[in-house]
């Protein structure tokens, strides 16, 4: 089962709820798809990690062949493209690989050639296999990293996909394979506000989703809770705001893993999703 | 010679538009005939790339000068490539900018600023 943990907000717990589960549900499989900033590895601490460079295709042009028609430039939507003094200027960041400007050229003056614009790392860490996506800094776009990750899903077995912030192209992108929606909450107002964003985000690609109601205080108000409850959202799972749970998380280290009270946490409300995804 | 102008609308006297890319029209002065049309900037609603667009559209115009308040880099690197003098200009009508210009009493300009890359995004 392909399981993607998203949220809305950052640091909502997203990635610490995922290296979780991905532990007590092991053999599996965690996959960072938050290629801006991934983070899941500093949890994880991979070994024998592999590394291979996520290219895309842009585009240059033979100023011999280019006779300055400048339908190229008309055509990119993305503005990526601009024409002056019989040459063609190419802003490859811009690009997003369409191609189409090789296509639409009548003199066949466009070539592609690949652009590295960032990475995925492959690792182990004890029985959870490790694909962490990497973007360079200063790129723009991530989504060829994000579908170079999604590539690694196997067949079977179950699959943690870290997705990143927000609700916008990327996390589009990161929950496309899934199966079933995990969403990260936080009791406070800016985290029930971005719950309701995620939460209609996953409703309109039709995912089963349920929430966890991270840094839970038992007994004081919980707007996300609250968010929950008016629009009859199942809740997967409660994880306290615990101090020990904290400091763990803020050494970067897998609860799961450190103490049975977090293992058994995390197995009941990974148990709540199996359910709930029948 | 052609100088071309941000300016917000199509008036007979625009103000100068503060933004470049994103300017509704570019009147474009020709200082021999001393007449002036606008043209419209297509690049005005452009998800992406509205300064590589404009300055497309700023250099097809013939314009040797621009008279700007603001460029950002990669809009520089087109108007550069193309010969086109960016100037500073200053807030106020386009005439008074292109007197000002003629007058010999504008610099270029000289802060290129890094884009709003994804901003809107």
């Amino acid at each position: 089962m392909n399981i993607a943990v998203l949220s809305g907000k950052g640091g909502t717990g997203k990635t610490m709820v995922s290296v979780n589960l991905a532990t007590v549900a092991g053999p599996s499989v965690y996959i960072d798809c938050d290629v801006e900033e991934p983070n899941g590895h500093l949890y994880l601490r991979p070994e024998d990690v592999e590394r291979e460079a996520v290219d895309v295709l842009v585009p240059k042009s033979d100023p011999d062949k280019c006779d300055g028609c400048m339908r190229c430039v008309e055509f990119c939507r993305f503005n990526a493209l601009a024409y002056t003094l019989d040459r063609l200027t190419v802003f490859t960041e811009m690009c997003h690989s369409c191609g189409g400007c090789k296509v639409i050229c009548p003199k066949d003056a466009i070539t592609e050639y690949p652009r590295t614009i960032g990475y995925v790392e492959s690792g182990k860490s004890d029985n959870v296999k490790i694909h962490t996506g990497i973007m360079n800094i200063g790129e723009v776009a991530g989504i060829p990293i994000i579908n170079r990750l999604l590539e690694k899903i196997p067949e079977s077995g179950n699959v943690f996909i870290d997705c990143p912030p927000g609700s916008s192209c990327s996390v589009m992108e990161s929950i496309k394979d899934a199966d079933f929606c995990v969403l990260v909450s936080e009791p406070t107002v800016f985290g029930a506000h971005n719950l309701n964003m995620v939460t209609e985000l996953v409703t309109v690609f039709g995912k089963p989703f349920g929430v966890i109601l991270n840094k839970d205080i038992e007994g004081e108000r919980n707007p996300s809770e609250e968010y929950c409850i008016e629009n009859n959202l199942k809740i997967l799972g409660r994880i306290p705001f615990d101090k020990e749970l904290g400091l763990l998380s803020s050494e970067a280290v897998i609860a799961a893993r450190e103490n049975p009270k977090f293992r058994n946490l995390f197995t009941e409300i990974f148990n709540n999703i199996r359910e709930a995804a029948l | 010679m052609k100088i071309a102008v941000p300016v917000i609308n199509d008036s007979d006297n625009p103000e100068i538009a503060q933004q470049l890319g994103r300017a509704p029209f570019y009147m474009v002065y020709d200082t021999e005939a001393k007449t002036s049309e606008k043209i419209v900037n297509p690049a005005q609603d452009s998800p992406s790339g509205a300064g590589v667009k404009a300055a497309q559209t700023i250099v097809n115009t013939g314009s040797a000068v621009l008279l700007t308040i603001r460029c950002g880099d990669k809009a520089y690197e087109v108007l550069n490539g193309a010969g086109v003098k960016v100037m500073e200009a200053f807030v106020g009508s386009a005439m008074d900018n292109i007197n000002a210009y003629e007058e010999g009493k504008m610099s270029e300009l000289e802060t290129i600023h890094s884009g709003h890359h994804g901003k809107g995004a």
